[in-house]
């Protein structure tokens, strides 16, 4: 210790902002950074806050799925199941109100239901089978599709009253709406599913951040066998990190339903992705252990914003959407691992010392 | 821990029901047993002629053996950049879209349906293995050098595949009419086996020389299990990977030749969907693990015609395209819970218990 | 149960497949004692450590702890922690991706909230009482490995322990923290914690120790107190045999004479990307010489920058006279440069391959991609280093992994002999593994050394040091301080080099 301590002076423990925060501000700040270069440079209505509120409900069922998919991915696991659970529940949804006639109360019980059946025994498989997560949710994904089709094979729109009226419930935010030309006054909106989503977001941000369970989601991903070691319950841990995303899926399913009003085999279809990705770029490492919740959802409308500003700029051939999400996705990965490995080699050093 | 003889000796027949190829043999027994209980005309194979008059072999096994090369040739690379990166490629598909509208592009030039082809197959086929290597290489050097997760970083790829498959042909979908191109796909005339059987065959041997006369199952193995100890003992472990990412690239190029050949043209969206699952599938059912490491190719390969055999005989009970993943599904579930080393555990202890009750039982 | 007793484990069995890990082992922890539990790698400690913790649960035998009546069933890590039983692994067993404090408190405590500012406060307060130098709010992984340790033992300390196991804890401690650990350890000892201490140190035990409990192949050899149980008569009892061996290794300074005038390897000005200061480096043929300082003052550094193991940013290197170039491991390889590295597991071994796979390894690279080494001539290699080198293993196919920690260091060293190298380097080959191996891989050194391979050779204990090496290089911050030779090599003058001139910055 001595020598240490001659070579650096007095107590130097410099409080070095953790991974998490890091990641998360880098997000944060690139999101505004776009945003700000969409209203300088694009001006088609970015200055609009229903630009910002039609970003969100379009993508209110991607957050809540990305918000499970973060929680999975800080334990270390992944589940890819999200989407085809998703395209599950708006399908059993829409027959089961419109074929079978019943009522909007039951249906959301059943894709509540829906979403933990698969977090409850994909959960089973990965922590007390020790499978791996990749193949058992791969399973879960096949399962969740095929059983879409086999639910009802054809896309159809939902007539349900109840439901319809549900779907049309608008919220409207007070001074942030707009006048038109002719100066009658549009106000600003939002869906019900975004305020589902927050609330999720949020109670899933304080369970991560302030409840000793949440923290044992980071230890277990941080290090699995350290973790066993400190008291753990890794098993527990990584069985519930899988049932909260498949409950996540489950109502991330009927947000997803509510602002399509339609079951089709094809919903969702890449939604596991675009949920992994929006939970890379919000700074969640595969490798587990790191990871923030706001970062997520900063993540999802990241992504949704640089598909607005490419489709924004005359750039609208179906292909170019896939380009730059992925251009994104690179971006994000590389500057990440560039990070990591800068902080890897200062941290070596102080190990060193 | 004194572990100096916990490993009772492997060797012989016994040695053999040890080994992971026994998985997909156990896999691919109970798939023949079903089949023969259900309806044993699934193994007839008969001799018939195709619509140009051609003799061909007919049958549900002829089927696997068609429709599983690609796989196969998949499940090769898969394995290599599975053991060596320890995660796996999830934009082979992508990847096919991608080599399989170079190949179009290169033959038909910018027409839709050319009356001549622009140039030979071969040429166009080149063109395209050097492109799916690049793309390869790129997801190699990604994973490598930037120390990615393998399924994050060809993620990208997965992402933005099929619409640079798009892009390369300005979303014409061309047509190639001159009759050899198909028969790299289907039959070569008077040969009653499909050709993509024989491709496969190559790539096998191909494979098998490469592990056999070069050091390359060592190297790999030893990247995936210890990169630290293997960088100290002079491998280069960035280049081992990029290395199994270019050759998967290669195993994409050819998958991707069989088929555009099949079809004649290619269908960005659709062409090779969800391949890259039934890839890793394959890898996972020859009981190679995820995490990288040890690897054994045969097993692979015996696991991609098990998939194959699966999904012919879901086809064959009239499953329907679309529906088909849920069965699969439940399949793959049930045979991976078979395999886990917890469940295995338990059922071993559950025998022994069973079996130590009994003495206990006739004492008293 | 005794009255004064914490912990009294009667009559444990454990069996592995294939492994009878315990058979019939006692054990007794008393109030306010320092127990040391020794034994050979494979002997059975970790085991019983595991077994008390809840890692491992027994499958026979007793287990009482002070404050209950009856035997109690310890199924996981959790339940020992209730009963008062913590530990501090050989691995630091804690989450770098969170904070010290966080690590302190996981997993404990009553309620379900996370009272951030609360956690912290408690957790500086106590790493300042035991004098650790780091914050509660700092992430672990941005810690020493030395303060990393110690907030392990600050956690165990914190769950008002009355049994705490330390694992090996002093294997990654320089001197003073060592010093430092003891302080608290006799704290706690004062406070009537019973501590159960594994080391391979024998100074250690001897320094801290009340009692020594000694097991072999998994059966309890003794209980002894210490001042009854001399050094030998210890040693003797954890190999189970009479200890001529150690006499074999000649006790005088060995001496060296130069057969030839170029040095086999010549560095000058040598750096790397780990910060250690330019350094000059030479060895000659049939030589062995060290590099000797506290933990962290880049002694290891300084072989990994010959062998290329780091980035090397600078220097010239002469082999047999002619300027080379060495800059990765693959260029060192292919003068003849061996390098078994400090860390076993993490750069060593090869887990999950065979034992003949291990062996090849190096060679193999060696030879090229394009020529791979037949099966026959593999098993060949293999089985004759495996009888030189009396590796215990079951078959070649063994995966290295299931061997115990003594046998895989010989199965690297293997390794690295088949090469055939005119310069070989050992980092710490003798760390963590049993005394027996400790004393073949000393003979083995200096047997090469007689035959003409030049050897460079780090260990923590520095008489290893003097038994072998006729050169002695002294580290201190990454720094080559002094050269040691003839009459200047002996502890003293070691210590006195090491600990450098103005000793007034010592606290």
């Amino acid at each position: 210790m001595s020598i240490v301590k001659r070579r650096s002076g007095e107590l130097k423990a410099p409080t070095k902002m953790t991974d998490t925060n890091l990641l998360t501000m880098i997000t944060i700040c690139v999101f505004v950074a776009m945003y700000i270069f969409a209203v300088l440079f694009l001006k088609k209505g970015f200055l609009k806050p229903q630009t910002f509120f039609n970003i969100l409900n379009a993508n209110a069922a991607l957050i809540i799925l990305a918000c499970g998919m973060s929680l999975v991915m800080i334990t270390g696991g992944i589940d890819i199941s999200v989407g085809g659970v998703t395209a599950l529940v708006s399908m059993s949804c829409a027959v089961y109100l419109d074929h079978k006639g019943g009522s909007l109360p039951m249906a959301i019980l059943m894709a509540v239901g829906i979403g933990l059946a698969f977090g409850i025994v994909q959960g089973y498989l990965v922590a007390y089978l020790e499978i791996q997560p990749f193949i058992v949710t791969l399973a879960g994904m096949f399962f969740a599709r095929g059983a879409t089709t086999i639910v009802y094979n054809k896309p159809f729109n939902v007539a349900n009253e109840d439901f319809v009226k549900l779907k049309a419930t608008r919220i409207l935010i007070p001074y942030m709406g707009t006048y038109n030309k002719r100066g009658k006054y549009i106000p600003a909106y939002i869906e019900i599913g975004v305020i589902v989503a927050i609330a999720l977001a949020i109670l899933l941000f304080v369970l991560l951040k302030w409840a000793k369970p949440g923290r044992n989601f980071y230890a277990v991903g941080g290090n699995r066998q350290s973790a066993l070691m400190l008291g753990v319950n890794v098993k527990r841990t990584i069985f519930f990190s899988h049932l909260i995303c498949g409950l996540m899926a489950g109502i991330g399913g009927f947000v997803y339903f509510m602002h399509v009003g339609s079951g089709s085999p094809q919903h969702a279809s890449g939604a596991e992705m675009n949920a992994i990705a929006s939970s890379i770029i919000g700074g969640t490492m595969l490798t587990g252990g790191v990871g923030n919740i706001i970062g997520t959802v900063f993540g999802v409308l990241s992504l949704a914003l640089i598909q607005n500003i490419v489709s924004s700029a005359g750039l609208d051939d179906a292909w170019w959407t896939g380009i730059t999400v992925a251009g994104m996705l690179c971006i994000f990965l590389v500057v990440q691992s560039i990070i990591i490995a800068r902080r890897k080699k200062a941290n070596a050093a102080a190990a060193k010392q | 821990m004194a572990n100096n003889n916990a490993q009772p000796k492997k060797a012989g027949i016994a040695g053999l029901f040890r080994h992971q190829i026994m998985i997909p043999i156990a896999a691919l027994m109970l798939l023949v047993l079903f089949n023969l209980i259900a309806d044993p005309s699934f193994f007839k194979i008969t001799l018939g002629n195709n619509s140009d008059g051609n003799p061909v072999l007919n049958g549900y096994l002829i089927t696997i053996i068609d429709s599983g090369s690609e796989l196969a040739i998949l499940a090769l690379g898969m394995t290599l950049v599975t053991a060596a990166s320890g995660g796996q490629d999830i934009s082979v598909g992508a990847g096919i879209a991608i080599a399989g509208s170079v190949l179009l592009r290169v033959l038909c030039g910018t027409e839709t349906s050319p009356e001549t082809l622009h140039a030979p197959v071969i040429v166009a086929f080149l063109v395209s293995c050097l492109v799916a290597m690049l793309f390869g290489a790129f997801n190699g050097s990604l994973v490598a050098f930037f120390k990615i997760q393998p399924m994050i970083a060809t993620l990208i790829l997965f992402t933005a595949g099929r619409s640079i498959a798009a892009w390369i042909n300005n979303n014409q979908l061309p047509n190639v009419n001159e009759p050899s191109f198909s028969y790299y796909g289907t039959y070569i005339p008077g040969i009653p086996i499909p050709t993509p059987f024989f491709i496969a065959l190559a790539c096998f041997l191909v494979t098998w020389l490469l592990l056999r006369f070069t050091t390359l199952g060592l190297y790999v193995q030893s990247v995936g299990i210890n990169e630290k100890t293997s960088r100290l003992n002079g491998l280069n472990p960035e280049l081992i990977k990029l290395l199994t990412y270019i050759l998967l690239g290669l195993c994409v190029a050819i998958a991707a030749l069989i088929k555009v050949s099949r079809l004649q043209t290619i269908n960005y969206s659709v062409i090779a969907k969800d391949i890259e699952m039934d890839a890793i599938l394959a890898v996972a059912l020859g009981g190679n693990a995820l995490g990288g490491g040890k690897f054994s190719m045969s097993s692979s390969i015996l696991g991609a015609y098990v998939i194959q055999f699966l999904t012919t005989t879901l086809y064959k009970f009239q499953v329907k395209a679309d529906a088909l993943p849920a069965y699969k599904a439940v399949v793959v579930i049930i045979l991976v819970v078979m395999s886990a080393p917890a469940v295995r555990e338990k059922l071993s202890m559950l025998i022994k218990k069973l079996r130590s009750e009994k003495p206990a039982a006739q004492n008293s | 149960m005794q009255k004064d007793s914490l912990l009294e484990m009667r009559g444990i069995y454990k069996t592995f497949p294939g492994v009878k890990a315990l058979q019939n082992v006692d054990f007794t922890l008393k109030e306010g004692e320092i127990h040391a539990l020794m034994g050979e790698n494979g002997a059975g400690k970790s085991t019983l450590i595991k077994v008390l913790t809840g890692v491992h649960v027994k499958d026979g035998g007793e287990i009482f702890v002070r404050g209950r009546e009856n035997a109690v069933h310890i199924n996981s890590p959790k339940q020992a922690q209730a009963l008062g039983i913590s530990t501090v692994y050989q691995e630091i067993s804690l989450c770098p991706n969170l904070s010290v404090a966080e690590n302190i408190f996981l997993a404990r405590g009553k309620g379900i909230g996370v009272n951030w500012r609360n956690m912290n406060k408690k957790a500086d307060e106590l790493l300042k009482e035991l004098g650790i130098n780091v914050r509660g709010s700092q992430q672990l992984a941005s810690c020493s490995i030395a303060v990393q340790q110690m907030v392990a033992i600050a956690r165990a300390v914190d769950m008002e322990c009355q049994v705490l196991i330390l694992d090996e804890p002093t294997s990654s401690l320089d001197e003073s923290e060592v010093a430092k650990l003891f302080v608290l350890m006799r704290k706690l000892k004062e406070r009537g914690v019973g501590i159960i201490f594994v080391t391979h140190f024998l100074d250690q035990v001897y320094e801290v120790c009340d009692k020594i409990t000694v097991l072999r192949d998994g059966k309890l050899v003794g209980e002894y107190e210490i001042e009854k149980l001399p050094r030998l008569q210890l040693v003797s009892k954890m190999l189970g045999k009479e200890l001529d061996d150690m006499a074999d290794i000649k006790n005088d300074s060995p001496t060296f004479k130069k057969t030839d005038d170029k040095p086999v390897y010549e560095g000058e000005g040598l750096c790397s990307s780990e910060g250690i200061s330019p350094f000059d480096f030479k060895i000659h043929k049939g030589e062995i010489n060290g590099f000797t300082g506290l933990l962290g003052s880049g002694r290891s550094e300084c072989v990994r920058t010959i062998f290329g193991a780091d980035k090397v940013t600078g220097g010239s290197v002469k082999i047999d006279g002619e300027p080379v170039k060495i800059t990765k491991p693959r260029q060192a390889m292919k003068y003849g440069i061996a390098y078994l590295p400090e860390d076993r597991k993490r750069d060593g071994i090869v887990g999950d391959l065979s034992v003949k796979d291990n062996i090849i390894l190096a060679l193999q690279i060696k030879t090229g991609f394009f020529r791979p080494i037949s099966k026959a001539k593999a098993l060949e290699y293999a089985n004759k280093y495996i009888d030189l080198l009396d590796i215990k293993t079951a078959s070649v196919n063994t995966p290295i992994k299931s061997l115990s920690g003594g046998n895989q260091q010989k199965v690297i060293l293997a390794r690295w002999l088949l090469t055939e190298p005119k310069y070989l380097i050992l980092d710490e080959p003798t760390r963590g593994i049993d005394v027996g191996t400790k004393v073949d891989i000393q003979k083995l050194m200096l047997k090469l050394a007689s035959e003409g391979m030049s050897v460079t050779f780090i260990s923590s204990e520095t008489d290893e040091m003097l038994r072998t090496c006729s050169r002695l290089l002294v580290m201190r911050d990454r720094k080559l301080v002094g050269e040691l030779t003839g009459d200047q090599l002996n502890q003293n003058t070691i210590m006195a080099t090491i600990a450098g001139g103005d000793t007034n910055g010592e606290q």
